[in-house]
């Protein structure tokens, strides 16, 4: 340590009156620069240049490490006191060396030093060295770093001489590495100084300096160790000298770790504890986790992002301001060299223009007014131009949380006036995105090689097929499955509307529209199709949807084929046709149903809820049963004539018989609901999967029903009731949380009351579920990172260990299989098919 | 199937996993040529080919995002009505965190007795069997507890139909308590257990204890099944149980072992072995999944399965399990008790190869995965 230090600090001052470092102070030029000016002594570089260089303070006495303070425990118990041999017998050494090893293999160095003080314990009934017959006492150690023999207390010295004994061979047997370690190094004698460039002091406005923390510590650590130095040397009685030592042994202590259990965190004058050595590694603010596990990146941005359908799938829609503002760097040569130069002409302010150049020498000059002449002057083939971002550059776009790798992907710019991202509403899924108010980051990769890995790798449209599950993660949303629903299942067109539509979400040849004066929403969306498309499915009612060479013949698109996390179809045409092909087609198909949508119009409205008369009396009359059938339950358990269920008490039976019965209720009326109302908006929008489900239109148009609180009635409140408003012991549906009114007519202030009951809890539960995945997931990327596929096909860990022979057993990437399997059959059909 | 075919099928064995070859020889038509069929099997096989991994492919992390993504939508409801509405069962989140942490005490630990033939359609024979496990203990029988301080006397009366359905007696039961009990002498009349203290002590509480303690000894059944439901499943019925002891239930005669089930993972480890272990992870992990409705491939799960038990015996996630197997102290550090990490690497001498994700990340590389991974060889002349 102290070959390895350039300076003994001796002083604890830190500056001269001049502000200038003190030779032999913390602040010495030997340990590196903070200021700017100065050269360090060591190195003779500056600022910045100079990495800084360890220091050293000889300690008047030694101090014990806390932070090993377990280590020297376990090592002093096991060691004779007299001899410092480990205290078992001579013969069974060997035996028990060999079952160590093994253990450390299996359960790695910790349970091996467990196992050796277990072993000691055995034979440490005897008190006495098996090889010097000396008598053993016990140690105790009195927290947090003070060792007893006895009674009697033992110094860092004895402490330091008892290490110093153990052989080399021993140390082994405990488990550490001899090369790397002596047991007596776990008692300072001299300690480390960090480099000034670890602990930068900061100048404040006046002028005043502010220390850092760690160098506030050694201070103290200095300060007391020349004291104690002085009063050894002047032969001052043992008492103070002990106090003196104690306090030593404190500072150095929480120097390493101020927050030790026993001991008063050292704190500034303002009484917030100083933060050391430990705190700095620690934890998710630590150097660790939070410097060198995460990185920040220049050439990113961030702003609230929009929707826009008309911008393609793998595009980003770019403001202006921001495109201005990051750049991409571009090298002149012989072919670029003009158009860099008018680049360059235009300068930062207007677009598309440059900001920076590079010299050959590595230099960077800023495009100014004033420097643009210049610049223009000398800029010649090797020099490179900062540009501004133009359409078609590559950048990552990304959305926290980053829950997997369609959480970030890479768009091509498109520059858009504005000051919001903007993005295709297909892709708000992967990244689990909506526009209320979202924020979103975008990356600007600056080389070859990162610019050529995104782009292949990362491109939205090779993205489509999620690897969790096979099938496509992006699809139609909201508005465009609707109007593809409308379009397919009903509208008819003339042929001028028609030609209009295709042709405004981006058909140009027409030529295969049939030449009929009426022509159906299917042969026109069959128009996007490819020619040899055939396809066999569903759609979300279970009706058959047949596409045979790009016609649809039969079915309607809804969410089932057009969606995300479903459409089979798009999975199909993603195999077929390839990505950009689907992702194109994709682009369309949105365009189609908003074209659709604008141009016959689509809207909901309170009258979309409206009931007939009859059917409203039909509800009640489903309601009121159920309320009767609940009532008839209690009377019937009042009247202990209730059978219980098998391994239900009577009570229990009661309340999921009366569920049970509600709920039954609810979904009947809700039935009726959705039968009964008009066709109208609302309904469309459920029945296709494009917003909301019947359950919706039935709460909102009949009944709300029975609000539950794990999957039980509304039980708490009051003493025997929910809500004052009731009589004690009441069973009856209403109060117990059964809503029997809609959102239409409105709710009864207890009923409204059982409502925020459940949406509270709701709350609740995701507010609790949100931290809890988010370690699970935490712990799993940790422990599975480092797995990958080798060339041999088998996964193996970073250390070469195989985990699966094969990976999933069979070898298969789920994102190019479909829904996690090659099928087989309709391969066989496709083959013979074709024949 | 014709012969000839399978002949043609069988020629694709190295090339294709054996499930494919089973599922091809299943969905072929009988009446398909020769020539057909191997150009069907070129397809096959070439979009097999097409499906495969690629090498380099991070999948543990793929694995990891595909788990832990959807994780944010399952409930966190702990007990739900789960298929059997009779009893509860920890699902969604909270008990995937159990599964992954390799939990020894699970917060509903049950088991699916599956009996043998003759046992698992007769009603009567099968409750007779689920009333043989359960654990009774001496506090279930006992209806009635008098405490005569004065004398020294603890007589308990007993539930004489509870007895009768246990085929038991007061004799017996007063056997098994004389056998536990010191300083008590313990007579038996009618359905009446009668414990009179022998030693004539000061302490008057000893006989409320005794009383306390003899409602906890076992009576009969097996222990840690706690509750038995007999339930048809298809056309058998088998017995449901919460509380679990694998072992001793196995080792009942009438009970079929190839299906017997639990859902504790370290128990059917410690039971029956590694991989069933990991099989047991894969499926109680699965049953989660799809009873909350997701689409999680099985492969995710089985790769995280596959890493618990990895070393031979099952790790939980954890900073005690998998993590500590990990060779580099930067990736160990990097999780969780950074400075435990970094002092014992000093003890030790450690060497860090960087051969994983985070230590190079730290250290400013590109990590050995996806692209990362293969590197140039080349001859300097």
């Amino acid at each position: 340590m102290v070959e390895a230090a350039s300076a003994k600090i001796v002083t604890p001052e830190l500056y001269d009156r001049e502000g200038y470092p003190v030779d032999g102070g913390l602040m010495d030029l030997r340990l590196g620069v903070i200021d700017p000016g100065l050269v360090c002594k060591t190195d003779g570089l500056k600022l910045k240049e100079s990495l800084g260089h360890f220091g050293y303070i000889e300690l008047a006495r030694p101090v014990i490490h806390i932070k090993f303070v377990r280590q020297i425990l376990d090592l002093l118990r096991s060691t004779c006191k007299a001899c410092g041999r480990i205290l078992i017998p001579e013969e069974k050494v060997k035996r028990y060396a060999a079952m160590l090893n093994k253990s450390s293999e299996d359960e790695g160095l910790e349970a091996r030093r467990r196992k050796v003080k277990e072993i000691v314990a055995k034979y440490k009934v005897k008190d006495k060295c098996p090889h010097c017959n000396a008598k053993q006492d016990k140690i105790k150690i009195e927290k947090p770093y003070n060792f007893y023999e006895g009674e009697v207390r033992l110094s860092p010295i004895e402490v330091r001489a008892r290490l110093e004994k153990i052989s080399e061979e021993e140390v082994l047997l405990f488990g550490f590495s001899p090369e790397h370690f002596r047991p007596e190094w776990m008692v300072l004698t001299v300690l480390q100084i960090p480099p000034v460039t670890m602990r930068p002091s900061i100048t404040l406005e006046s002028g005043e300096r502010s220390e850092d923390d760690l160098t506030h510590k050694l201070g103290d650590i200095v300060r007391i160790n020349q004291r104690l130095f002085e009063n050894i040397n002047a032969g001052a009685p043992e008492v103070i000298i002990e106090d003196l030592w104690d306090l030593l042994q404190y500072h150095v202590t929480t120097f390493f770790d101020n927050e030790v259990a026993q001991l008063p965190p050292a704190r500034h004058r303002g009484g917030q504890p100083l933060k050391t050595l430990t705190e700095r590694i620690k934890s998710k603010e630590g150097r660790i986790r939070h410097n060198l596990a995460g990185k920040r990146t220049d050439f990113s941005a961030r702003t609230v992002i929009s929707p826009d359908p008309m911008i393609g799938l793998n595009e980003v829609g770019v403001p202006l301001s921001i495109a201005m503002q990051l750049t991409v760097p571009e090298k002149v040569t012989e072919w670029s060299k003009e158009y860099l130069r008018k680049l360059v002409e235009n300068g930062p302010k207007k677009y598309p223009g440059a900001n920076y150049i590079i010299k050959p020498n590595g230099r960077r000059k800023t495009i100014t007014d004033e420097t643009k002449d210049e610049i223009l002057e000398e800029l010649s083939e090797e020099y490179i131009v900062e540009r501004h971002l133009i359409d078609g550059d590559v950048a990552l776009f990304n959305r926290q949380p980053s829950l997997h790798r369609m959480s970030m992907m890479c768009h091509q710019v498109k520059v858009l006036p504005g000051n919001t991202f903007r993005l295709n509403p297909a892709v708000c899924n992967p990244y689990n995105a909506d526009f209320d108010g979202d924020e979103m980051n975008l990356h600007i990769p600056q080389n070859e090689e990162a610019r050529a890995e995104a782009r292949i790798l990362m491109l939205v449209e090779t993205q489509i097929i999620s690897p969790r599950y096979g099938l496509s993660v992006v699809g139609c949303i909201h508005d465009a499955i609707t109007g593809n629903y409308l379009l397919t299942k009903e509208l008819v067109f003339n042929r001028n509307e028609a030609c209009d539509l295709l042709y405004s979400c981006g058909v140009e040849d027409l030529s295969s529209l049939p030449h009929k004066e009426k022509i159906d929403g299917k042969e026109v969306f069959s128009i996007l199709l490819p020619k040899d498309f055939n396809f066999l499915g569903e759609d979300k009612s279970g009706n058959q949807v047949k596409i045979v060479n790009g016609m649809l013949k039969t079915g309607v698109m809804d969410k089932s084929n057009l969606g995300q996390e479903s459409g089979l179809m798009l999975r199909n045409i993603y195999e077929r046709y390839g990505s950009s092909f689907t992702a194109d087609l994709l682009g369309k198909i949105s365009k189609l149903g908003i074209a659709v949508l604008t141009r016959r119009g689509f809207t909901i409205g309170a009258g979309d809820l409206d009931l007939l008369e009859e059917t409203k009396e039909e509800i009640n009359n489903a309601i009121k049963k159920a309320e009767d059938e609940a009532l008839k339950l209690i009377d019937e358990f009042y009247a202990g004539k209730l059978q219980a269920l098998p391994g239900r008490t009577v009570a229990e039976t009661l309340e999921l018989r009366i569920l049970e019965a509600l709920n039954r209720a609810r979904n009947k009326s809700g039935d009726i609901a959705v039968r009964q109302v008009r066709e109208s908006s609302a309904l469309t929008m459920a029945k296709c999967g494009s917003r909301g489900n019947p359950l919706n239109i039935a709460q909102m148009t009949a009944i709300v029903g029975q609000q539950a609180l794990r999957g039980k009635r509304i039980e708490t409140g009051f003493k025997g009731r929910t809500l004052s408003y009731f009589k004690r012991n009441d069973l009856s549906p209403k109060a117990r949380g059964f809503i029997r009114n809609n959102f239409k007519t409105g709710l009864t202030p207890s009923e409204f009351f059982f409502g925020a009951m459940t949406g509270r809890d709701a709350l609740m539960d995701t507010a609790l579920r949100t931290p809890k995945s988010g370690y699970l997931y935490r712990r799993l990327s940790n422990a599975m990172q480092d797995l990958k596929v080798v060339y041999d096909g088998s996964v193996r860990d970073a250390s070469g260990r195989i985990v699966q022979f094969a990976y999933g057993e069979d070898g298969l990437d789920v994102s190019k299989t479909k829904n996690g399997v090659v099928d087989v059959k309709e391969i066989t059909q496709q083959v013979l098919g074709e024949k | 199937m014709k012969s000839e075919h399978e002949k043609v099928i069988d020629e694709y064995a190295e090339k294709l996993p054996e499930f494919m070859l089973r599922e091809v020889k299943e969905s072929i038509p009988a009446t398909i040529s020769k020539s057909d069929l191997s150009k069907v099997m070129e397809v096959i096989v070439a979009s097999y080919i097409a499906a495969r991994v690629n090498p380099g492919e991070c999948v543990g992390l793929v694995g990891a995002q595909s788990i832990g993504e959807p994780g944010t939508q399952m409930t966190l409801n702990t007990f739900h009505f789960a298929g059997v509405s009779e009893m509860n069962v920890t699902t969604g989140l909270p008990r995937i965190i159990e599964i992954f942490d390799a939990r020894k005490d699970i917060k509903t630990p049950m088991m699916e007795i599956f009996l043998k033939a003759p046992h698992n359609t007769n009603i009567e024979q099968l409750k007779k069997f689920a009333a043989k496990i359960k654990e009774t203990t001496f506090g279930e029988l006992a209806s009635e507890y008098s405490l005569n301080i004065f004398d020294q006397v603890l007589t308990v009366k007993l539930n004489k139909m509870l007895l009768d359905d246990y085929g038991l007696s007061a004799k017996e039961l007063a056997k098994t308590i004389k056998a536990k009990v010191k300083g008590f002498g313990v007579e038996s009349s009618g359905e009446e257990i009668t414990l009179t203290k022998s030693t004539k002590a000061e302490e008057l509480k000893d006989l409320y204890n005794i009383k306390e303690k003899i409602k906890d000894f076992k009576i009969t059944g097996t222990k840690g099944i706690k509750q038995v439901l007999p339930v048809k499943r298809g056309e058998e019925y088998i017995i449901l149980t919460s509380g679990t002891n694998l072992k001793d239930i196995l080792s009942q005669p009438e009970v079929d072992a190839s299906r017997t089930n639990s859902n504790d993972i370290v128990e059917v480890y410690e039971v029956l072995g590694i991989e069933a272990g990991r099989q047991a992870i894969i499926n109680e992990v699965y049953k989660v999944i799809d009873a909350q409705g997701l689409n999680i491939d099985i492969r995710h799960i089985m790769m995280v399965a596959d890493i618990m038990c990895a070393n031979g015996e099952v790790k939980g996630v954890t900073r005690y399990g998998v993590v500590k197997e990990k060779a580099s102290v930067l990736a160990r550090a990097s999780f969780e008790t950074p400075i435990k990490h970094l002092i014992n690497a000093a003890l030790e001498g450690e060497v860090d190869h960087l051969t994983s994700v985070v230590e190079n990340v730290m250290v400013n590389q590109p990590v050995p995965l996806g692209t990362g991974l293969p590197g140039l060889v080349t001859k300097i002349k």
